[in-house]
């Protein structure tokens, strides 16, 4: 396994881990003892416009963490870490990037058919928000697919 | 239409050119070890770009890089 899938897969971990940190804290914070605030508009866009900075800081340093334990584990040897960007992983990157649009295009879909169905807003919003999530995450699968079996 | 076979000579011309390493051909045609590996292996079908780059390198035409196959029989769908 070469430094990008490495990469790929760190970052696939660290989205999951930051999901599943903040959706807890957001749900034991918030939610568990008010229910009733999942049908507040503004609950809903706090908590996704503080988790975007959330999700960027915390990749960042899980990153900065993965460079530094590589340099280490090769005994400070010359590693490339950040190998250059050619057309074959843009091509990935474009192909992958097709995929969870799709997939977001139907999240998308389902969520606006809550809204249809008469279901309540915030069926919507955790649609919406687990389409984006699932897309992200797909997008780090198919790369890794690409990176392994050829594209 | 027939399926298209493409295969290259990459790893002999490394060889004859004293033993060049996939990392100093990389370097030379400015992509990452790892495309040159996908290329050596089959697993990914460079641009017309970087095809002439890495013949350039080598002093030799596209042809004794590249070869293309077009098989002309039908494909044959097949139960999985």
């Amino acid at each position: 396994m070469d430094i990008k899938e490495k990469r790929i897969l760190v970052s696939l971990v660290a989205s999951v881990l930051i999901m599943l940190f903040y959706g807890w804290y957001i749900y034991s914070r918030y939610i568990a003892g008010n229910p009733d605030i999942l049908n507040d508009f503004k609950f809903w866009g706090r908590s996704f416009l503080i988790l975007i900075p959330i999700a960027i800081v915390v990749q960042i340093i899980i990153q900065i963490i993965f460079a530094i334990s590589v340099y280490i584990a090769n005994r400070g040897e010359d590693v490339d870490l950040d190998p250059v960007d050619d057309e074959r992983d843009k091509l990935i990157e474009l192909k992958a990037i097709k995929i969870s649009h799709y997939l977001f295009i139907v999240g998308f879909s389902l969520a606006m058919g809550s809204l249809a169905l008469g279901m309540q807003p915030w069926v919507m919003f955790l649609v919406l928000i687990s389409s984006g999530f699932i897309a992200s995450i797909v997008n780090e699968i198919f790369r890794l697919y690409y990176y392994r079996k050829g594209v | 239409m027939g399926k298209v076979i493409i295969t290259n000579n990459i790893r002999t011309l490394r060889f004859f050119a004293n033993e060049m390493t996939q990392q100093e051909l990389a370097d030379k045609t400015g992509v990452s070890r790892q495309t040159i590996v996908a290329i050596e292996n089959g697993k990914y079908f460079p641009s017309l770009e970087l095809a002439f780059r890495i013949a350039h390198t080598f002093e030799q035409p596209l042809d004794a890089v590249f070869s293309f196959d077009l098989n002309d029989a039908p494909e044959k769908k097949t139960k999985k």
